[in-house]
């Protein structure tokens, strides 16, 4: 019984092969993308188990277990790059999630086709202008003698270089998160909205829903699908904080808001050279996003019947 | 059909909130643009919220024309974004012809060998190892070659080819003509919008790139746009960008430079994305039906 299975298989395969390899040529140097770019680092990771010696290469340095996931549990910076992502992680989910969902709720009252264009004109622009600049006009706004501290001023109150305030970032980071992205976010729920039916509304209305319940009971439900696969995203990513932005926008007298846990790998591992150690925490870091995520979209299934997969 | 007062109400105050913001989301770019014409001296002496430009000047525009830097920061940015939007096109197309074809044995498995990457990595170190390894560090294939597909829009795209009607690649098959020559004059060419999309997607992208140009070029001569910029903005490095300019208009100038210098990195984006934006929407709307 079961060589019949394995005959049939191969079978299976070697006719599916004679028939399609002209397309698994074409697929070919994708794959190797793939392998290449992205396995091979996963591979690589196992280096977090070993003390990896640059000269030894990733197979010839010795193994050591553990020792750096415990080195890192065991400092100081553990609890700090932990907290400091979720802080961030958290903060911006609470303010920057909800934030287009409103945008497009409000767009979507418009009436003035030529109004709600220019609305999303202006709101989408942040989100082509580069990391780079945003994070320099971050810095330079936020200055002593920045144009929001020259704002604060008129009212009286006092100038600070804000990015030199570990109490700042948070709130900075955030705005300029939500600014760069409200408009680009709103895309997707507006779409959602496009797509309830118009007969929905139609019914509302014949029962005497005014505009306020029709969009409880019929623009929220019609968008909720949207909402909650977004929302799955969001807190499978909960800590995985990216470094680009805080890189461009830290410095050590505010690492003790800034440095999230990818940060921290950065430093470590690219300026101080500590590979192995370095990659033990990205790896504790991917594996418990990885958890996360599987996690979310398990219970997010059960009570919602809306997942990733 | 009555209208309430309070809808009134509420209509104007809609309006009045998306009004003002529209203009906060616009002000720091009008800011960005009114400090780059601005007298460097009376930019100086001004210090606040601007309207207008503080006096007016093109001292500032005229250094970063002048400046061999910025330039070749350019110079290599384009050569990145053409030689970069040709590669993932390819790419991108090859493997998501791939994954549109029906009833082949190995495509879902390697379907998920693709889309594990989107959620889970080796991490930056091992990622740092490995683009090395293979030696190209402090070349511009550092910014082509690890970025050549990235598995969002290579979904994307495979949604949209899997739009098209069975009956049209097939009878071209009957036809004796080759996989690639399907994807190539018939495929593609009925996707004109989603590679449009993936154009703009991937040339966006490759223009306002930064980190691994950071991790993986040493020689200055290198540096695309966006690490420049990084120099002057971030790492306020004015100095070393305008050695050779006299010092005098070196104080001055380096005030209103920075703005000039945003200005003409972002203006080749922000003028062409208005005319692009019905594609980037469209993009999104494809990314969200998820097929």
């Amino acid at each position: 019984m079961d060589t019949q299975t394995r005959e049939t298989f191969w079978d299976k395969a070697k006719k599916d092969w004679l028939r399609n390899y002209s397309l698994y040529l074409i697929v070919s140097p994708v794959i190797l993308y793939y392998i290449v770019f992205h396995y091979a680092p996963i591979y690589g990771a196992i280096i977090a188990f070993k003390d990896y010696l640059p000269m030894k290469g990733v197979l010839g340095s010795p193994w050591v277990g553990f020792k750096h996931f415990q080195d890192f549990f065991e400092s100081y910076y553990f609890w700090r790059v932990l907290k400091n992502t979720l802080v961030i992680s958290l903060t911006s989910l609470v303010f920057g999630f909800p934030a287009p969902i409103i945008l497009a709720l409000l767009i979507n009252e418009v009436k003035k086709k030529l109004f709600s264009r220019f609305v999303q004109t202006v709101t989408y622009m942040p989100h082509f202008i580069s990391l780079v600049v945003v994070c320099g006009l971050v810095l330079d706004f936020t200055r002593d003698s920045g144009i929001i501290n020259a704002i604060i001023g008129l009212f009286g109150g006092d100038k600070v270089t804000m990015l030199n305030h570990p109490g700042y970032f948070v709130p900075v980071y955030v705005t300029s998160e939500i600014w760069q992205e409200i408009g680009w976010g709103s895309i997707i729920y507006l779409a959602a909205m496009g797509s309830i039916d118009p007969q929905q509304y139609e019914a509302a209305t014949i029962d005497g829903a005014g505009r306020w319940k029709q969009t409880v009971h019929v623009t929220l439900p019609g968008i909720a699908p949207t909402i909650m696969i977004l929302l799955i995203l969001k807190i499978g990513g909960i800590l995985s904080v990216g470094y680009e932005k805080i890189i461009l926008l830290y410095n050590p007298a505010i690492y003790e808001t800034a440095d999230v846990i990818s940060t921290y790998v950065y430093r470590k591992g690219l300026q101080e050279f500590a590979w192995s150690f370095s990659s033990a925490v990205g790896l504790f870091n991917s594996t418990i996003n990885f958890v996360l995520l599987l996690t979310a979209n398990w219970l997010s299934r059960k009570v919602n019947q809306s997942s990733l997969w | 059909m009555r209208t309430s007062i309070g809808r009134k109400g509420f209509i104007g105050a809609n309006v009045a909130i998306l009004s003002l913001l529209s203009f906060i989301t616009a002000y720091p770019v009008l800011y960005v643009l009114f400090a780059s014409l601005s007298n460097p001296a009376d930019f100086l002496s001004h210090q606040g919220v601007l309207l207008k430009p503080a006096g007016f000047s093109l001292a500032a525009y005229k250094l970063v024309f002048e400046n061999r830097m910025i330039m070749s920061g350019y110079l290599n940015t384009i050569i990145v974004v053409v030689a970069g939007v040709t590669t993932n096109i390819i790419m991108t197309s090859l493997g998501a012809y791939f994954l549109s074809r029906k009833g082949v044995l190995w495509r879902n498995p390697i379907m998920m060998m693709i889309v594990f990457t989107m959620f889970f990595g080796g991490g930056l170190v091992p990622y740092y190892l490995t683009v090395t390894g293979i030696g190209l560090q402090n070349t511009l294939l550092a910014l082509i070659i690890p970025t050549a597909v990235s598995t969002f829009n290579l979904i994307l795209m495979r949604t949209s080819f899997m739009g098209i009607p069975d009956e049209i690649t097939e009878s071209a098959t009957m036809d004796g003509a080759s996989h690639l020559t399907v994807l190539f004059k018939i495929v593609l060419p009925l996707s004109m919008p989603v590679v449009a999309v993936m154009v703009l997607y991937y040339g966006v992208g490759h223009w306002n790139a930064w980190f691994n140009a950071m991790l993986f070029i040493r020689d200055r001569s290198l540096y695309p746009l966006q690490l420049v910029l990084r120099e002057i903005l971030v790492v306020n490095n004015v100095d070393a960008m305008l050695a050779g300019t006299d010092s005098f208009d070196k104080g001055l100038v380096s005030e209103t430079l920075k703005y000039s210098v945003i200005i003409v990195a972002t203006v080749p984006i922000l003028a062409l994305y208005p005319f692009l934006q019905k594609y980037f929407v469209k993009g999104m709307m494809i990314g969200a039906l998820k097929g």
